[in-house]
């Protein structure tokens, strides 16, 4: 088997090309591939189409890429934070298809599973049905959603070992499992990168048959949104 | 006076009941988990995630990694679970989940609810709001009754885009708390300043008085 490992973003990314679909993990800035976001501006990649729960805000995480017009199309459930969305989607610049969360988690998910699509009874009689198959089961409508695969997948774990077992933290787990499933070829930027047995089996989150690429990244900012303390 | 954001909160932490998993939205409903006692012994979920959410950290616990729905720092209190998105949904869309308690900028007599989108203006997804008001057992509305120009927020139809169909059942406005019947809104309580009739005045969509209306408690 050659190696899953590589040095850098740099080496990591290298494939990624114009007009791909690209797959993100995170939500929020919690969980997201920082230093493959960063290496896809870098590299100035055009005319992708992202999914991502979310679009980060407007300097950082997606938002850099939207900043330099490299994306042309986002499927995303919410994007309040990132004013400069709003603006290059109100104006035309940007195509955007609003998917509901559960939905978008799913499609990811079952895009993964060798899935094609799949019925859920969320967004039934809303903008999000319209053009969409309505089958009823046991007396309840359901809107059919089809599978989403991308080109490339991008995660963030916090450990990983080298055949590309992963290992998430808290919350920062989200569409990152998902995310690892669905990329044709996936790429994991992990905290920790460890020699194969080094984690616990009973522990991994993402078998590492799903990570084709895995590097150990640098220089996380980690930022957080919404800082919220108690008192005392 | 109609109630307070604060006193729309308490009331609805009435209907949360002993080993309630509850999902809170962004908003008043945030506020519904000041009011619930700890010997209920609740699970909060939030669908980025995390069952078993707990108080906001002191500064030296604050984590990045540990947020909420709202990306706000949170902790994860005793008994907490960390999961995907994917089970976080299955959860919500499965029926898991006791209680839903969301915003809402319309709501009408059928119980289709709109609050995510308003055409030409406001244009930020529905989040996960159309999986909840789908998938959960229960879903409560907090909500103002009217908006600032007196114009009823609970309509015969909604307007706005629907972020679902008929699944609301319980609505606790500013106003007082209306259930939602095949005959429309029927207000059940009503706030302790405002008689009953002024609150069908108030409201756009067919209201019934319940014979058995009474002013709110707290």
């Amino acid at each position: 088997m050659s190696s899953k490992v590589y040095d850098n973003a740099a080496l990591a990314l290298k494939g990624v090309q114009d007009g791909m679909t690209l797959i993100l993990g995170g939500f929020g800035l919690c969980g997201i591939p920082e230093n493959s976001i960063t290496m896809l501006s870098e590299m100035g990649v055009k005319n992708l189409t992202c999914v991502s729960n979310n679009a980060g805000v407007d300097d950082f995480g997606l938002g850099i890429l939207l900043q330099k017009r490299q994306i042309k199309k986002m499927i995303s459930s919410y994007v309040g934070e990132n004013a400069l969305f709003e603006k290059l989607y109100m104006s035309g610049e940007l195509e955007v298809e609003f998917c509901p969360q559960g939905t978008i988690a799913e499609r990811i998910r079952a895009g993964g599973a060798g899935i094609p699509g799949f019925y859920t009874p969320t967004g039934v009689g809303t903008l999000v049905a319209e053009g969409k198959e309505v089958k009823n089961f046991d007396g309840r409508d359901y809107i059919l959603e089809r599978g989403i695969r991308g080109d490339f997948a991008f995660v963030k774990a916090w450990k990983g070992d080298k055949f590309g077992n992963l290992i998430y933290r808290k919350t920062a787990r989200n569409f990152n499992p998902m995310a690892a499933m669905a990329g044709k070829i996936t790429i994991a930027e992990v905290e920790e990168l460890v020699e194969v047995g080094q984690l616990d089996p009973d522990h991994i989150h993402t078998p590492g048959v799903y990570v084709q690429r895995i590097f150990k990244g640098v220089n996380y900012q980690n930022r957080i949104e919404q800082k919220t303390v108690s008192k005392g | 006076m109609p109630l307070t954001r604060e006193q729309i909160a308490q009331r609805i932490a009435q209907e949360v009941e002993s080993g309630f998993c509850v999902n809170l939205g962004i908003g008043i409903p945030t506020l519904v988990a000041n009011y619930i006692p700890i010997e209920k012994n609740i699970m909060l979920q939030s669908e980025n995630g995390l069952l078993g959410m707990g108080p906001f950290p002191r500064e030296s616990e604050v984590d990045a990694d540990l947020i909420n729905a709202g990306k706000q720092t949170i902790t994860a209190a005793p008994g907490a679970s960390f999961f995907s998105s994917a089970e976080s949904f299955a959860m919500i869309r499965g029926g898991h989940v006791d209680l839903t308690v969301l915003g809402a900028m319309e709501v009408d007599e059928q119980g289709s609810i709109a609050n995510w989108m308003v055409p030409g203006k406001m244009v930020k997804g529905m989040g996960g709001a159309m999986d909840l008001v789908a998938g959960a057992r229960n879903v409560i509305v907090a909500m103002q009754h009217t908006d600032k120009d007196g114009k009823s927020k609970l309509r015969t139809r909604c307007t706005l885009p629907l972020t679902g169909i008929k699944c609301i059942k319980k609505i606790v406005s500013d106003f007082g708390v209306i259930e939602i019947t095949s005959e429309g809104f029927l207000l059940v309580e009503h706030a302790p300043d405002l008689t009953p009739e002024k609150v069908k005045a108030a409201t756009e969509g067919k209201m019934t008085i319940s014979p058995n209306c009474r002013p709110m408690k707290f």
